[in-house]
């Protein structure tokens, strides 16, 4: 029997970890584009990481830093309260280190583009960095901004491997869509998981045509 | 009065060159740097705005010290008050023309300034324009207007005209040269062009390999020029 549950809890883990990823991102992506250090390498590469390892790797090195026997866990169950093995709360905190590099890349491509001479221009008018960074860098760079967050939310989505390493299976908690994919696969029950995957499938499509056509929209307003 | 000593070492693709630019530049003043490219003027300007770093000397702006590597002052460009102009227009494309002004007012400065700034200007018919509108000269027009709102007492100019057109870049030289005298700005621009140096200029500082190679009125330099062959 197809649920709507699995939908609700996908689209609330996507909308939150988009939103935990702006208010973390955008800093870091700021520092990571106009600092130069060793450092920056360092945290680069780490960021970068969920790229090139398979998600199954991630997600087992989160289950083992997160569970309640070791001390990260342990920290956090006894300090914050805080549990982070299958639990919602548990697949943001994947979420946002597994979409990371997704959005922190587009944000840094947009950060290139901004041509310097516009932020030294409204230094000399007297604006901080921080008003620069508002009112000017990022409205100019909407595009990397947009194309960013859509592609975190649909990964978001999309993620398999490491919500099922940390989250398991747990109906309304951690049960998101490509688990509950693979949960009716298991059970044969093939219809289901054709309709889930269908639904998927066209929401990617229709998220993928509103990044191309936003950008279009976005590129065509500056150029008038 | 300006005072300025300025050091740094220069990385260009021709190997490396010692910038060292020393001068006093007075009051109400319009200097011209003159030279050709990569002798350091647009260095030297920036370093004047504080959005390049000297490695040694000192900047006294009337009394204040903006730069002093021995005392290790260096104060930000936004505290240093200078109009700058950059010669590729550096107007934000996000906002329109008016609102390119607005964004230059100070905290509880009003903005009769800037209506003020873009009839002076002649630019009150594109204030709803955005930049991407414009032509090169009206663009110039709007990045002049611009670094005027916060009235400051300096007025750097970075090839703000080069890539104009003759006409045009005639009557931006007259626009200058009005707003030079009527606010009693202190002005340095860069150029590369003999006559509007010599329109423009009460003094001229020949620029080449980092040093100065030449200071005095634009008369005087390029007749000394002239007689000595030296091709300015």
């Amino acid at each position: 029997m197809p649920e709507f549950a699995p939908f609700l809890l996908t689209l609330k883990l996507a909308i939150t970890t988009t939103l935990v990823l702006v208010i973390i991102g955008i800093p870091l992506a700021y520092w990571l584009s106009f600092r130069r250090s060793v450092l920056k390498v360092v945290v680069e590469s780490v960021i970068g990481l969920p790229l090139v390892l398979p998600p199954s790797v991630l997600g087992f090195y989160l289950l083992l830093a997160f569970s309640p026997e070791n001390s990260l866990g342990k920290w956090l169950d006894n300090y914050f309260d805080l549990r982070l093995v299958f639990t919602f709360q548990g697949l943001v905190v994947a979420s946002v280190i597994y979409s990371l590099p997704f959005l922190i890349q587009s944000v840094q491509a947009g950060f290139r583009m901004i041509p310097s001479a516009l932020i030294d221009a409204s230094y000399t008018l007297g604006k901080s960095r921080f008003t620069t960074l508002v009112k000017v860098i990022l409205p100019n760079m909407k595009t990397a901004l947009i194309t960013g967050c859509i592609l975190a939310f649909a990964h978001t989505v999309g993620e398999f491997g490491v919500v099922l390493m940390i989250g398991g299976n747990i109906p309304h908690e951690t049960r998101v869509i490509s688990v509950a994919i693979y949960d009716e696969v298991q059970a044969m029950n093939y219809s289901t998981a054709n309709l889930y995957s269908g639904i998927l499938l066209l929401f990617s499509f229709v998220v993928l045509m509103g990044v191309y056509l936003t950008n279009y929209r976005l590129q065509k307003s500056f150029s008038q | 009065m300006i005072d300025v000593r300025l050091l740094k070492m220069l990385h260009g693709t021709d190997g490396n060159m010692q910038l060292r630019f020393e001068t006093q530049i007075q009051s109400g003043e319009f200097v011209t740097l003159y030279g050709p490219s990569g002798a350091g003027k647009s260095t030297v300007l920036r370093m004047l705005a504080g959005l390049t770093d000297p490695e040694d000397g000192y900047i006294i702006a009337n009394d204040i010290n903006w730069f002093d590597k021995r005392q290790k002052i260096n104060l930000r460009p936004q505290l240093r008050c200078v109009g700058m102009v950059f010669q590729e227009y550096s107007l934000f494309p996000n906002m329109t023309v008016r609102e390119n002004l607005i964004y230059a007012l100070e905290k509880g400065q009003s903005d009769e300034v800037v209506d003020e700034l873009l009839d002076r200007m002649e630019l009150g018919q594109l204030r709803l324009k955005r930049p991407s509108f414009l032509s090169g000269g009206q663009k110039q027009r709007v990045a002049l207007a611009r670094a005027l709102v916060r009235t400051p007492k300096l007025l750097l100019l970075d090839e703000p005209l080069s890539a104009l057109d003759s006409d045009i870049r005639m009557r931006l030289q007259d626009y200058i040269l009005e707003i030079h005298h009527q606010l009693h700005l202190t002005t340095i621009l860069v150029s590369h062009d003999y006559k509007e140096v010599v329109k423009m200029s009460d003094r001229l500082i020949v620029l080449e390999g980092g040093k100065i190679k030449r200071e005095g009125s634009p008369d005087s330099i390029f007749d000394i020029a002239l007689n000595k062959s030296i091709k300015y």
